[in-house]
């Protein structure tokens, strides 16, 4: 278990910091693809094979695709790459490289005064589903209500604005949201 | 009876309250109902008080009430307290009488003024004042009627605020009479330190008691409770406040500078007598400022144009007077004649309104002329009451009173010679003064026509004060004239009885005295009416042109206090407009203004920047968890 | 079997916790941005499973599936608003949306 931590965990890490630092956005989406599925298998260690699941599912399978559908949207072209090349000269990564490693040091030294171990057996989907819907009923109502809100706003600020619906009668279109 | 006392102030000062609340929204019938009102309620009750105090005197002929202890810091525990003894019955009997009579005028002289109710809200504000200074039993109860009779005069001057010339003028006033009131509260601080009490009559017995008379202890407390009334009381050098405050209506001039506020400070010596009494250089000091008051103020009132201001000289000339009688120990002579003075100066400041009025606001008495067939009944009044200034002999209050106070002074312990030659002097002075005012105004041709005469309310206020000026005196007359004493024997405990002597010299004196006014009369008939181009070929002399203008400047007391004291703080302020102070209270709202810029800076509009910024506070607040 | 360490999995969190954050401050691209958070989001998430691993209680993953589901929404809307700013721009940089500085 530890060695398939391990090894996940430096995927993970490895595919975080290309997924950062690419030029090329679709490049970019793929190694976070590549990302949450070790993170996945990190879930799988730790004994949460429902998590593990759903994250591959949704996280991996949703929303990477959504980010990807939007990314062909723009239709940048290549001259993004270069634009993006030019955004992102080496010098910048020093500031933020500091403020990430100084915060990182301080996380690093909270947690490891925690000698707790994980636990040895995976908790399975069956008691996932029955707490979820027995103590967090009220959660599972809210993220629903959360959902809607999403899907309303969504919608709305997918549309056309009203201008060019109501003056063009053949708007250019490139697709709804 | 006697505990109805407190009702007499309470009823002037429930008037102001009224007057100041609602007196804008009062029609100006029922202000003048309420203003004047109170007032003759108070004086009826302070009648019926003295009546009483007459037919059933309390003990040791003082009756005190205490109202309630005001604060208690030991040993300073000032208590309004009032007393009511023979010496503030009389002076509340007077300052009610010339109160209502002068509101009563009022309430017609000031129609149609805006500020009506103003006007009722602060004499009556006034009136309460007053009363609390003569009625306190109590030093520092005595102050806060002080302070509250010079803030209402400051009021009052300055009634016409619009115009800044009169603003100037009740600053002027306040400042000055401020001088003495800061030498006052010194005295009252000395006395209470040094006897440890704030009551009157335990401040005397106690002084009697621990100070040696002549002692440096007594002489200062005497000194700074002279500065005090010096101030209040317009006498030399602290008087140059008392012409300039002519700029009020004329029935201020009348009460508050004729007739009250300006004699407090002789009643304030006439109280404190005992401490006096114990300091004698002070008390010669006292004779001496008041001869000085005497002829500088008749000399002045001689070289005046303006009307209001030779009555004011007048009043300084007259209170000199009183501080004389006083500064010989004849206090009871001081009294009688702040009671006549009360009558005739109020008269001849409601008639001198009476003339302004009608000649629509005319104050040079050389443009008036004639006056004397268009107001007949102000006419005789004004006569009256200049007759009375003069001690006309006989017929007039002025001539008792007076009489009195140059027969006492003849038995003064130092100088009486000199004393009793500047009271001479000065009735001459006076009667020329006097004169030459009336035959300007109501004499000879008509120079501006009078549009307007008195009505019923000033009338009525003149006829009575006409009368109150010709029989008050008959109730104290000389020895050779009937020797009636009922105002020294009512006085009696409260002040020292009069020390008269007799005999041929005397009466001789007395005599001479008696005549000085007649023959001033005389040459003031021959110098202003029957040759007066005879005075015009004197001021053709440079010198005496020069003369006349210094004492028309008021001998330059005006330009000494400008040079020593406003020139240079004025100058200082104006130096330091931007001193240190400006600079810290400018500091202030520079740093707030760089603080606002640096923040400001921070507001970027990039996203990147305020993650950045979480990011920061995250780090940080994690560094304290870890660090501590 | 051998488990896991929970301070091994909590410092995996915030060594991904980290990357992200240095990613959102740094990029310019606004879609990059949004990537960055999600990182952030799943290294949240993250440290929730592990804890709730080690207590052997399913709320660790009840939570996680919160956060996904936030973090869906995020994604959906913020994308939706990343495409309106691109097209009223005409650019998708970050910082050409700063006109509510000072």
């Amino acid at each position: 278990m530890n060695i398939l931590f391990c090894a996940a965990a430096a995927i993970a890490i490895v595919s975080s910091i290309a997924a950062v630092s690419r030029n090329h956005a679709i490049h970019a989406i793929l190694f976070l693809v590549v990302s949450f599925v070790s993170v996945s298998l990190v879930f799988y260690t730790l004994g949460a094979p429902f998590i593990a699941a759903l994250e591959v599912i949704t996280y991996a399978g949703a929303i990477m695709v959504l980010f990807m559908f939007a990314i062909m949207l723009l239709n940048l072209g290549a001259h993004a790459v270069h634009r993006e090349r030019q955004w992102q000269p080496r010098i910048v990564w020093i500031g933020s490289g500091l403020l990430s490693l100084v915060l990182l040091a301080e996380l690093a030294w909270t947690f490891s005064r925690n000698g707790a171990q994980t636990g040895n057996l995976p908790v399975p989907p069956a008691q996932v589903g029955l707490t979820l819907f027995g103590t967090y009923l009220l959660g599972v109502e809210l993220a629903s209500m959360l959902l809607l809100a999403g899907l309303v706003g969504a919608y709305y600020l997918g549309k056309r604005s009203g201008a060019s619906v109501n003056t063009k009668g053949a708007s250019d279109d490139d697709g709804p949201a | 009876m006697l505990s109805c006392l407190w009702i007499v102030v309470a009823f002037p000062l429930a008037g102001f309250a009224a007057l100041a609340l609602g007196g804008s929204r009062m029609p100006s019938r029922l202000v003048a109902l309420v203003g004047a009102g109170t007032v003759g309620i108070s004086a009826a009750l302070s009648l019926a008080l003295g009546v009483s105090f007459v037919i059933s005197p309390p003990l040791g002929r003082q009756f005190t009430q205490t109202l309630w202890a005001w604060m208690s810091v030991p040993p300073f525990s000032p208590t309004v307290s009032l007393c009511l003894d023979p010496l503030s019955l009389v002076s509340i009997c007077v300052i009610l009488a010339v109160a209502f009579l002068i509101l009563l005028y009022s309430s017609e002289f000031m129609r149609g003024e805006e500020g009506y109710a103003r006007f009722f809200a602060y004499m009556d504000l006034f009136v309460g004042a007053m009363l609390i200074l003569v009625l306190a039993n109590d030093l520092v109860c005595m102050y806060l009627g002080w302070e509250g009779v010079g803030l209402c005069s400051f009021l009052l001057i300055g009634f016409w605020y619009k115009v800044p010339r009169n603003v100037a003028a009740a600053r002027k006033a306040f400042l000055v009479t401020r001088v003495g009131d800061a030498a006052l509260l010194a005295g009252i601080f000395l006395v209470v330190n040094n006897l440890g009490t704030l009551s009157i009559p335990e401040v005397l017995s106690r002084a009697a008691a621990s100070w040696p008379a002549g002692s440096a202890v007594a002489n200062a407390g005497a000194a700074l409770f002279l500065v005090g009334a010096i101030a209040k009381s317009a006498q030399i050098p602290l008087h140059v406040w008392l012409p300039d405050a002519m700029a009020g209506p004329s029935p201020v001039s009348a009460l508050i500078h004729a007739a009250t506020m300006v004699t407090a400070g002789v009643y304030l010596i006439a109280r404190l007598h005992p401490l006096f009494q114990l300091a004698p250089p002070v008390l010669f000091g006292v004779a001496c400022v008041g001869a000085v008051t005497v002829l500088a103020g008749g000399l002045a009132a001689l070289a005046q144009r303006d009307i209001k201001r030779i009555l004011a000289y007048s009043t300084m000339s007259q209170i000199g007077y009183m501080f004389l009688a006083l500064g010989v120990g004849a206090f009871s002579a001081a009294v009688f004649h702040f009671m006549v003075h009360a009558f005739f100066k109020s008269l001849l400041f409601l008639g001198a309104g009476v003339v302004i009025r009608g000649l629509n606001q005319e104050h040079d008495i050389f443009k008036m002329g004639g006056m004397r067939h268009a107001l007949p009944g102000t006419f005789w009044a004004f006569t009256i009451g200049v007759c009375s200034l003069c001690a006309l002999p006989l017929v007039t209050a002025g001539f008792y009173s007076k009489d009195l106070i140059l027969s006492s002074v003849l038995s003064a312990a130092q100088g009486p010679l000199w004393l009793w030659l500047a009271g001479v002097a000065g009735a001459f002075i006076t009667t020329l003064y006097a004169f030459r005012m009336l035959f300007a105004v109501f004499f000879g041709e008509a120079r501006t026509r009078c549009s307007k005469g008195p009505g019923k309310n000033m009338g009525c206020a003149l006829a009575a004060l006409s009368l109150l000026s010709v029989i008050a005196g008959f109730c104290q007359t000389p020895r050779g004239l009937g020797s009636v004493s009922l105002f020294a024997n009512f006085l009696a405990p409260a002040l020292p009885h009069l020390t008269e002597q007799f005999g041929r010299r005397q009466a001789a004196l007395s005599l001479v005295a008696a005549m000085v006014p007649v023959v001033g009369i005389m040459v003031a008939w021959t110098l202003y009416v029957h040759r007066p181009k005879a005075l015009h070929g004197y001021e053709k002399f440079a010198a005496l042109a020069a003369v006349h203008q210094f004492a028309r400047a008021g001998f330059g007391f005006d330009a000494l206090y400008e040079f020593c004291f406003v020139k240079p703080v004025a100058y200082l302020s104006r130096i330091n407009r931007n001193d240190v102070s400006i600079a810290y209270v400018g500091a202030v709202s520079r740093v707030a203004e760089a603080l606002h810029y640096l923040l400001s800076m921070t507001q970027t509009g990039r996203v990147r920047w305020y993650a950045a910024g979480v990011g920061i506070g995250a780090v940080i607040l994690i560094g304290i968890g870890v660090l501590l | 079997m051998t488990t896991v360490p929970l301070s091994h999995a909590l410092l995996l969190s915030g060594v991904l916790f980290a990357i992200g954050l240095s990613g959102v401050i740094t990029r310019r691209n606004m879609i990059l941005v949004l990537l960055s958070a999600e990182i952030m989001l799943n290294a949240a998430g993250l440290a929730f499973v592990a804890a709730g691993s080690r207590w052997l209680a399913p709320d660790g993953q009840i939570m996680f599936l919160f956060i996904l589901a936030a973090a869906a929404v995020e994604v959906s809307i913020g994308l939706a608003l990343v495409l309106r700013q691109s097209h009223l721009a005409k650019s998708l940089d970050i910082d050409a949306a700063g006109s509510m500085k000072g």
